[in-house]
């Protein structure tokens, strides 16, 4: 199939700010990845075209991306899957600062992730030569929240965000979760108190946009209700 | 600008944050990672790692020992094998610890469940005797290696340690045997750094990204392995290269043997479970070696079912496991099978060839971690490495399916605890004032060339060449072929240009240089699998079937020709403890 690129490009060096540009490609087969078509243009037509990619089969997180107006990631979307009749629209996430093309500045994003203190407290000394016991429904309970590959494309994706840039957002939000329910985990009221106000998991207006975006099918608008249901039960 | 730290880390998976952990907070530590840590490809790891936990059934580290062995062919060192095996089951207590999430069985302890090569002996008095397949593998659904690395990161968040994330390592300082720091380039800016240390470890990965069909992530490309073959340091055993069996069609996406482990069966055209001819006590359990071998001559038999694409494959079948099952132990692979080949795994079967996956061979260590020198076993001051990248060597000529991450906590474990007795008592080796001037002229030389040849152009070749000549059967006359052709390559090279100038987030430069990285690793490889005139683990060559343990029976060190021709190959002789080389069957 033939079908047209449209690319957000922005190169600091030269641009003031950014531009679409076009790509026409011919001979393509509706299998290949997004991924596969940025190399395409990358390495067959302009080497300058810049983004992060790594695995390419959706685990290692780095190739989110706006792909017709919603995040995604490249590696994991298919052609055959998308209308090819209209020009593909590739932006850089939004509402972080763009370094160059579609790659972003994620530092905020993972500041946000540290401050909700993404890893296991527990303040009795673990048994010396066993694991701590934890039934597997209990562990299955982390499963789902433990899938997430740090994308970036559901906090993104949130209106809140982009109206309010100290907003903790759904990722983090979501780590909160993973520990907080986690039966190991001595540190849930910590937790809890640090989500606890209008920056954090207040701003969360169940939008349901980072249900959208998720390319791990993470029900992450659930996994916020249960954190705000055990602030408001512990405040009662 | 130089920078000074009594401890540098390259590399931000498995092997490197465990490091990371280990290094007190009284001496400084950098980690560099060309990506965020959680990009790292550990996390692409899927069906568990293992440890004689003997939460399922009846276990002992010895048996680990005695499958790791028999699995590597007999190449693996024993005395480091062993440690590897027995540290296990404390390795697995300490990532529980630290937080990472299993799955559990009904007392919940660890759930374990079965995988390739990985056995007991019917008699416990007999380990020679008969032996059955053993629930080994401690996992977490198919993510395995997804948590892992989330927990090793977390941990380090926790302990706040310093990380320079998206900085690319250019080059080793290592002067007279004594190492020095290194070079690296912040991606962000172009800008070239000093990294001063008493102690440098590398945990930089692999190089699967010299073959076409790989597993492995695009940041795959070798980086550590060149760099210390570029500044004179050996690599070891490059020859043994794993194509894992069940690599998804055409991608090469891994597909877990933790699929055959929960009961999937392999299949060739006409149906027939043909494993059971290659292996008729473990079938489709065996190590990954045989399983691939077995699939290409199933291929090459006609056998095989020919895909859209002009290659051939067979069916990996787990559609008898049922939903529940299938959604509940091996979500993350049948999801990978509906998006990318739109088969649906609950009703019929996956299309599935090798892939290239993991390097048996890699910077010679000693079991703390060490770098080698030479043959000899004299050390390189104050140079570090461990994971893939690094070679114990613990894996031999093939790895068993779950020892790679075993072997990042283990060893990267015992390498920040030697680093840390290193750096207590020793000072800073002198930087030379030029240390950062040939990283400079490198990428100025990159930038500055306005050759004909691309870089695509010459990965592509190299890595489909690599495929054909240097693949899961090998024979004197390809491999010559490959010779010549990684020579053609190399010079070639010296005549890139990149379209991309500019200071910021430059990828062009980058793949530039990886081309370079890769390069030197296929001319490792290459040789040495040239040289080595026998069939042993994952080197299968077609004019020397048999293993020779008389005349083979070492590891191959390739250091860099001073004056550019094919490296030169020297050995060193296997350790042996209480297992006995024999016919490898199962």
């Amino acid at each position: 199939m033939d079908i047209t690129v449209k690319i957000l490009r922005y190169n600091p060096e030269k641009d003031t700010q950014p531009y679409f540009q076009d790509f026409k490609l011919q001979g393509i087969s509706g299998d290949w990845r997004l991924l596969d078509v940025l190399h395409e243009i990358k390495w067959k037509h302009d080497g300058t075209l810049t983004f992060r990619r790594s695995c390419a089969h959706g685990i290692c997180g780095s190739d989110g991306m706006k792909i017709n107006g919603k995040n995604r990631l490249a590696c994991s979307l298919l052609l055959k899957d998308m209308n090819t009749n209209k020009p593909i629209t590739i932006e850089p996430l939004p509402s972080l600062p763009i370094i160059k093309d579609l790659v972003v500045d994620m530092s905020s994003f993972f500041q946000k992730y540290e401050v909700i203190k993404p890893y296991l407290i527990n303040k009795t000394p673990p048994p010396a030569n066993s694991e701590r016991l934890q039934s597997n429904e209990d562990a299955e309970m982390l499963f789902e929240s433990a899938k997430c590959i740090l994308c970036a494309c559901c906090t993104t994706s949130c209106p809140s965000t982009w109206t309010n840039e100290n907003y903790l957002g759904p990722a983090a939000l979501l780590k909160a979760y993973r520990f907080a329910y986690d039966t190991r985990d001595d540190a849930a009221d910590e937790r809890l108190d640090i989500i606890d106000n209008p920056d954090g998991i207040w701003r969360c207006h169940t939008i349901f946009n980072c249900i959208e975006a998720c390319p791990k099918e993470i029900n992450i608008t659930w996994h916020i209700s249960q954190l705000k249901k055990r602030i408001s039960t512990k405040e009662a | 600008m130089v920078q000074n730290f009594d401890v540098v880390i390259i590399g931000a998976g498995g092997a490197g944050l465990r490091a990371a952990v280990e290094i007190p907070k009284e001496y400084s530590c950098a980690v560099l990672s060309k990506v965020f840590p959680p990009r790292s490809h550990t996390g692409t790891a899927q069906g568990g790692v293992c440890a004689a936990l003997a939460n399922m059934e009846d276990d002992s580290w010895e048996n680990h020992a005695y499958d790791t062995v028999k699995g590597s062919d007999y190449l693996g060192d024993q005395d480091c094998i062993e440690v590897m095996c027995k540290d296990a089951i404390r390795a697995i207590m300490e990532l529980e610890h630290m937080g990472m999430p299993f799955s559990r069985n009904e007392d919940g302890k660890i759930a374990q469940r079965f995988f390739g090569g990985h056995t007991r002996p019917v008699d416990p008095n007999e380990p020679n005797g008969k032996r059955v397949a053993v629930k080994r593998s401690c996992y977490s659904a198919d993510r395995t290696g997804h948590v892992m690395l989330h927990t090793l990161y977390e941990t380090c968040i926790k302990n706040q340690v310093n990380f320079f994330s998206e900085y690319f390592v250019t080059d080793l300082i290592v002067e007279d045997g004594v190492c020095k720091g290194v070079i690296a380039m912040d991606i962000a800016t172009s800008e070239i750094h000093t990294f001063h240390a008493k102690a440098v470890i590398f945990a930089t990965g692999g190089y699967g990204r010299v073959f076409r069909i790989t597993s492995n992530a695009h940041v795959g490309t070798g980086d550590g392995y060149a760099l210390c073959y570029n500044n004179g340091l050996p690599l070891e055993d490059m020859e043994f290269f794993q194509f894992h069996p069940t690599g998804l069609w055409k991608l090469g996406i891994l597909v877990s043997e933790a699929a055959r482990g929960e009961g999937g069966i392999l299949k060739n055209k006409d149906g027939e479970r043909f494993m059971a001819r290659y292996a008729p006590t473990v079938m489709d359990l065996a190590p990954r070696d045989m399983v691939s071998r077995a699939i290409i001559s199933e291929i090459r038999e006609g056998r095989g079912i020919r895909g859209s694409d002009g290659t051939d494959y067979v069916y990996l079948d787990v559609s008898h496991l049922g939903k529940e099952v299938i959604d509940d132990k091996l979500p993350e692979i049948t999801g990978f099978a509906r998006t990318y080949l739109g088969v649906e795994p609950t009703k019929e079967p996956i299309p599935i060839q090798p892939t290239a996956h993991y390097a048996m061979g890699g910077i010679p260590t000693n079991v703390n971690g060490e770098v080698l020198l030479n043959e000899k076993g004299d050390i390189v001051k104050g140079l570090y490495a461990a994971g893939e990248c690094a070679c114990v060597s613990v894996h031999g000529a093939n790895r068993l399916g779950t020892n790679s991450l075993l072997d990042l906590v283990v060893f990267g474990r015992r390498t920040g605890k030697a680093v840390t007795e290193f750096v207590k008592n020793n000072d800073y080796a002198p930087m030379p004032a030029d240390a950062a001037e040939k990283s400079k002229k490198i990428i100025n030389d990159i930038f500055n060339k306005s050759g004909s040849e691309k870089v695509v152009t010459l990965r592509t070749e190299l890595q489909d060449t690599m495929m054909v000549d240097c693949g899961v059967f090998r024979n004197e006359a390809d491999l010559k072929k490959m010779v010549e052709k990684v020579k053609e390559i190399k010079e070639r090279a010296k005549n890139i240009s990149i379209q991309d100038k500019g200071k910021v987030f430059n990828t062009d430069l980058m793949e530039a240089i990886e081309l370079d990285n890769l390069i030197v690793t296929a001319e490792a490889t290459v040789n040495s699998a040239y040289a080595r005139q026998e069939s042993r683990g994952a080197h299968t060559r077609e004019d020397f079937p048999k293993r020779d343990d008389v005349n083979w029976m070492k590891h191959t060190f390739a250091f860099k020709n001073p004056n550019g021709d094919e490296p030169i190959l020297k050995y060193k002789p296997v350790t042996l403890t209480r297992f006995t080389p024999m016919e490898r069957k199962y």
